[in-house]
């Protein structure tokens, strides 16, 4: 008996899917099972409301996606076309698996509707455009955020799609012409498509079309299967990732793990699995990259490098390969060491934590979060510069990083001519706390007078811990160092608990991010805090303070990391610089874009490492290359101490200053 | 083979040092006591020496700050922890630290005692050569390279200029470490406090004190700046002009 | 007991360690007054002549293939039983690698009073008061040395090594050690300093760096300086330990002594164990941020300045004299 063509399609349509399906299976099992199960616990998750409408608008809108508008467009059109188009596989696969059953199967309802084949036949163009246009991306312009990034496998894949859509309109065209699809006004471009093979005889059209089919189904089937494999993996798992992302506030670090009595991470296992579903989810885009400071800067780090070789230690998990320390270590093999190995030290340290890759990434990859775990397993086998571990032991012995005495902390407030209360010993209003570098760095000791100076003016009753008080330890933390960062806030929390106060104020973003967003866990009490230009912004607005002069100066702003992307305050500062008439122009890098100085993070603790050019370097040009701008406005010491040394050694003195807000105001006031 | 390391605890230059109202000694009220930076070396040296078969016991003064050091000590890897007890607040010489140490390293019997080669509070003295003398113990001071094979250990002394000379000593003995070969480790501050918790410091009484070697002194002061440098000043630029012109004026140029 | 005062002679290699200039100087100055006489005490092989040029009256000279070179465990045997035959008022042993071994040792097994880190002695009445500077430089202590015999370590810088010299050899008395058996301490070898094709010794032009250089990347500012000057860098310990520098490069207590027309101090805070290598410079600049630093006791001018930021400049200023001359 031989057997009729539509059977064997039939038989080999099954036969297709069987084999794909089952690897696919057993690879999303692998992969999705076999080595999550092996993280750590993760969750509970709540507010589930919100977790929808993130969906909606971060998937279904693509919406962090559109910070690049072209490349965001095209996506948008991919995504949603692969949506929109997937019943045309189903489709096909139906029809195939009926062929010898029902020839010309078509789906119900959705085969028939007419807008919808519109639709259908207007995305399969748009996919074709933005794949066009992805081509041309990857092959042509090559942009920098691409290095790294498996360029072969992104440059197949945009084939495959191109295949899928190009066969799909073959096959519709075909069927046009040949069966006078009921729907055929509705598919302009399929029909259009057509007209190419109108010439040919039917055979010779319907061959075509099978032949289009079989590429067609070849090349899904075959996707299906290499799915799993590579960056394409976020198509699965992308929606889980966006639902399930970490709804904790950003300035909240999540407390440290621990293993056999070892804080932090040392091995890829000791990862929680929901950090794992985010390195399956890395869409290799470097958007992160593109805007990490340290990358920029020359450094080792990338994110997304360090996302894909996460990604890469995480999947071997599923072939057995186990970490060195881990129980079940079957496999004879040493496996290689996630510190060291499989991230490097340098990559680990070169982190400022100024959140820019994470607010970047249309995926909610938590980058900085692994890194710090990963960093407190360093910080407990001692593996850092002398120059980091000399400022970790002056912070635990004297409670400030320069490793100056604790009594001469507030020396900077003795030449105002009014003195500052004691908080320790009368109530106040508002507790100011002043931070290290306001305090003793000699260079800023000037800016934190005027400040008081300021504050005075607009009658703030308020008062300082003088001795009392130390790092707030926002950057002991995201060094890794939680053993320290705890007693930094058991010691502060002890110094104002005998304090009377409705509020904290400080101009120091770092000491401002760590009291209002981790002290309340840590120390289970709460209360107001506020960055100096919150009040300044009140004060102005509500006429306590009256800037005497309009300044006039043609100035920009810098938002500092810990103050605009960690905790949302833009539009403060922003309103104190016009308030106090100077004409703001903003640099192209600006809000939840701006670049970090490169002090964060416990950088400016660290050896700095031979760079092209620093964070700080960067910026100072990128202000300076703004026409008629004279002043780079900034509202935290470390930025001024890090702009002031860069427009130095940038050689940039005569062209740009470097002005603290409250100074400013102060200039405004008197 | 069994290690001790006998520490100082030594004031800390950061902060302001005050004269007693007496003239004769330093103001303890506010001075801050802190490992002596040698001995931190020695300790460290002692850890690179340590193997399975490797006890380290670090004896230190009974001052309240002790307990902090010992800590960290047995947070870095330190087995046994040894305060000495009683008579130490008003601060001892290095003459009675030895004495002090006398029951606590017969006790121990140790194959090697490291200890830092100087403090910088040291006026009877330093505590390593005077330990070996009391208990008859071969000595080598400003090691910075230790090495035991045998029954013997192999230092380097060094020697100013550069020059090394490499000793081999018989132990027991006692050395004196300027320089560990590595930089003294860092201890998370979450291990120090887990040791808090768990390790125990043993109290060694020693009775009273006996400081005789030392001298006492009529009067302790700060050094007038009577010869104090001509200051220059100004701008960077007027600054280097008016430097570069004394260079000019010497001759030197 | 006598009045005699003995300077324990230290040597390495062949040559004569400036200290036990510094404490023959010390000798002679209390001798006058004392009434007693200076007496070197020189433990060698074939060393007898190694004392010619010391200021002292007589040599207490042991000759012993054991006493070659230093060796803590001959030496303090050696001299244990010289000051219990001798009963000096007082022995004078350097605040060096030798003496500072040997003091403490001597102290404990022979019940003698030792006080160390002491920059002066002065006669006062009918006794010898001492100055030590301890804690950094940052406090002096004085007291009066008993009037039994006593051990004394001595630092330099209380007395200028030239006046501990003199052409006169002095009297060579020899002595016979006790039996140097067992002993539990053997020099196997020495090892050099790597040679370096700076000498800074021999440099009349210095430009050291300390602490205050920061980071390793900001040495080139230090070496255009001194390139512009035409002179070399050199540096305190920090900066040494931390690797930035040879150990040859290194000036002070452990390093090299150094007597430079001109030494450029750059963020060194002054400490005495640097001081004590450079003090006999003919010109000290010190710059550095602190006010409070020692170093501006020793400088002749002193700058109050982060030398991140005046360094480029003097530079610069220092290239334009040159160019013009």
């Amino acid at each position: 008996m031989i057997l009729s063509y539509e059977s064997l399609k039939s038989i080999g349509v099954l036969l297709a899917l069987s084999i794909a399906g089952w690897v696919f299976s057993v690879r999303i099992y692998r992969l999705l099972w076999i080595s999550l199960k092996q993280g750590q616990p993760s969750g509970p998750f709540r507010q589930w409301g919100l977790r929808l409408r993130s969906l909606l608008a971060y998937v279904g809108g693509q919406r962090r996606l559109f910070r690049f508008l072209i490349p965001g467009t095209a996506h948008f059109f991919i995504f949603w076309g692969f949506l929109i188009l997937f019943p045309t596989i189903l489709q096909a696969i139906l029809e195939g698996l009926l062929a010898a059953f029902r020839p010309g199967f078509e789906l119900p309802i959705l085969g028939r509707l007419g807008p919808y084949a519109l639709l259908q036949d207007l995305f399969i163009l748009s996919v074709i455009v933005a794949v066009l246009n992805g081509l041309f991306l990857r092959i042509v312009k090559d942009p920098e955020r691409y290095k790294g990034s498996h360029r072969r496998q992104a440059v197949l894949v945009l084939f495959y799609i191109l295949a899928i859509m190009s066969s799909l309109l073959v096959m519709n065209g075909v069927r046009i012409n040949t069966l006078a699809d009921p729907l055929q006004r509705w598919r302009p471009i399929s029909r259009l498509v057509g007209s190419l093979f109108a010439a040919l005889d039917g055979r010779s059209q319907r061959t075509l079309a099978e032949v289009a089919y079989w590429i067609h189904l070849i090349v899904v089937l075959f996707f299906l299967t290499e799915l799993p494999s590579g960056k394409h993996f976020h198509v699965v798992t992308s929606i889980p990732a966006v639902l399930l992302r970490d709804l904790k506030p950003l300035g909240q670090l999540p407390p440290s793990p621990e293993f056999d009595g070892q804080a932090g991470v040392g091995s890829i296992e000791q990862l929680r699995w929901r950090q794992m579903l985010d390195f399956y989810t890395c869409t290799e885009c470097g958007r992160c990259q593109d805007v990490c400071p340290a990358y920029a800067s020359g450094a080792v780090l990338s994110p997304k490098m360090l996302i894909m070789s996460l990604r890469q230690a995480v999947s071997r998990l599923a072939d057995g390969h186990q970490a060195p320390g881990s129980d079940n270590g079957r496999h004879a093999a040493p496996a290689e060491a996630l510190l060291g190995d499989v991230v490097s030290e340098d990559v680990l340290w070169s982190c400022t934590t100024c959140l820019a890759c994470d607010q970047e990434c249309p995926l909610f990859i938590g980058h900085v979060d692994p890194i710090v775990d990963m960093r407190r397993r360093l910080v407990m086998e001692g593996r850092m510069d002398s120059k980091l571990q000399d400022a970790l032991n002056n912070l635990g012995r004297y409670g400030n990083s320069f490793g100056q005495s604790e009594r001469g902390r507030a020396k900077w407030s003795l030449p105002l001519e009014t003195g500052i209360k004691d908080a320790r010993r009368e109530a106040v209003d508002y507790l100011w706390f002043v931070g290290d570098y306001a305090s003793y760095n000699s260079g800023l000791q000037e800016v934190t007078r005027k400040t008081a100076r300021v504050f005075q003016a607009a009658g703030l009753d308020f008062g300082i811990l003088y001795e009392s008080e130390r790092n707030a330890g926002n950057d002991v933390r995201r060094v890794g160092e939680e053993g320290l960062f705890e007693l930094c806030v058991e010691q502060n929390t002890d110094a104002i608990a005998e304090c009377s106060f409705n509020a904290v104020v400080t101009t120091d973003p770092h000491s401002y991010n760590t009291l209002k967003n981790e002290y309340p866990v840590l120390a289970g009490k709460s209360h107001r805090v506020f960055h100096v230009a919150e009040l300044l912004d009140q004060w102005i607005t509500s006429g306590r303070l009256t800037p005497k002069t309009k300044l006039g100066y043609r100035v920009t702003y810098h938002d500092p990391c810990y103050l605009g992307r960690y905790n949302g305050v833009y539009d403060s500062p922003r309103r104190v610089i016009e308030a106090i008439g100077c004409r703001l122009v903003e640099m192209g890098r600006h809000r939840d874009r701006a670049l970090c100085c490169g002090a964060g993070g416990g950088r400016i603790w660290m050896e700095e490492a031979k760079v092209a050019e620093r964070p700080s370097e960067a910026r100072v040009r990128e202000a300076a290359g703004l026409d008629g701008v004279e002043l780079l406005v900034v509202t935290c010491p470390k930025d001024l101490t890090m702009f002031q040394d860069a427009v130095k050694t940038t050689g940039f003195e005569d062209r740009i200053q470097i002005k603290d807000l409250a100074e400013l105001v102060y200039e405004a006031l008197f | 083979m069994k290690i001790m390391v006998a520490v100082k605890l030594v004031p800390d230059l950061v902060e302001n040092l005050e004269i007693a109202p007496g003239g004769t000694g330093l103001d303890r009220t506010y001075l801050r006591l802190i490992l002596s930076e040698p001995d931190e070396h020695a300790l460290e040296q002692a850890l690179l020496l340590k193997d399975e078969s490797t006890d380290i016991t670090v004896v230190a003064p009974g001052f309240e700050e002790a307990d902090d050091v010992l800590f960290t000590a047995a947070a870095k890897g330190a087995d046994r922890l040894v305060k000495l007890t009683d008579g130490f607040q008003e601060g001892c010489n290095c003459h009675a630290l030895a004495r002090a140490l006398r029951g606590i390293t017969s006790e121990i019997q140790p194959d090697l005692i490291l200890t830092g080669v100087q403090a910088h509070d040291d006026l009877d003295g330093s505590l390593g050569p005077l330990l070996a003398g009391l208990l008859n113990l071969p000595y080598v001071g400003n090691v910075a390279g230790l090495s035991i094979t045998e029954g013997k250990a192999t230092a380097r002394k060094e020697y100013s200029g550069g020059l090394i000379g490499e000793m081999e000593i018989g132990l027991p003995a006692v050395i004196g470490i300027v320089a560990a070969e590595a930089p003294p480790r860092y201890v998370a501050v979450s291990k120090v406090r887990q040791m808090v918790k768990s390790a125990t410091l043993e109290p060694y009484p020693v009775g009273d004190l006996d400081p005789g070697g030392g001298i006492e002194l009529d009067r302790m002061y700060k050094p007038e700046s009577v010869e104090r440098a001509t200051m220059i000043e100004g701008t960077a630029e007027e600054i280097a002009v008016r430097l570069i012109e004394v260079l000019k004026e010497l001759d030197v140029l | 007991m006598s009045q005699d005062i003995c300077v324990v002679i230290e040597h390495l290699q062949g040559h004569v360690q400036e200290i036990s200039y510094v404490m023959a100087a010390a000798a002679r100055s209390l001798c006058e007054s004392v009434g007693g006489k200076c007496i070197g005490i020189l433990l060698g092989r074939g060393a007898q002549d190694l004392a010619n040029d010391l200021d002292v009256d007589s040599v207490i000279y042991l000759d012993e293939p054991a006493l070659a070179e230093y060796n803590p465990d001959a030496y303090q045997l050696v001299l244990a039983a010289i000051i219990s035959e001798w009963h000096p008022r007082l022995a004078l042993l350097g605040q060096t690698s030798i003496g500072t071994d040997l003091a403490g040792m001597l102290s404990m097994r022979l019940g003698l009073p030792l006080i160390s880190h002491c920059q002066r002695l002065v006669a006062e009445g009918d006794g010898i008061k001492f100055i030590s500077q301890i804690c950094g430089g940052r406090i002096l202590a004085e007291g009066r040395l008993p009037s039994s015999t006593a051990l004394v370590n001595m630092v330099p810088g209380g007395y200028k090594a030239d006046a501990g010299r003199s052409t006169r050899s002095p009297e060579i008395m020899p002595f016979a050690p006790p039996p140097l058996v067992d002993l539990h301490i053997s020099l196997k070898r020495y090892i050099q300093p790597p040679k370096e094709d700076v000498d800074i010794s021999l440099e009349r032009i210095l430009v050291a760096v300390g602490r205050g250089i920061q980071r390793k990347d900001n040495l080139p500012l230090a070496e255009e300086l001194a390139e512009a000057l035409g002179g070399a860098v050199c540096a305190s310990r920090p900066v040494v330990d931390q690797g930035w520098l040879q150990p040859t490069r290194l000036v002070g207590k452990s390093g090299m002594k150094v007597a430079p027309d001109v030494y450029i101090a750059l963020g060194i805070s002054g400490a005495p164990e640097h001081v004590e290598g450079m003090s006999d410079s003919h010109l000290i600049i010190a710059i550095n941020t602190d006010p409070a630093a020692p170093i501006f006791s020793a400088a002749r001018y002193g700058v109050e300045a982060d030398i991140l930021d005046l360094l480029p400049v003097l530079t610069e200023q220092a290239k334009k004299i040159r160019e013009v001359a």
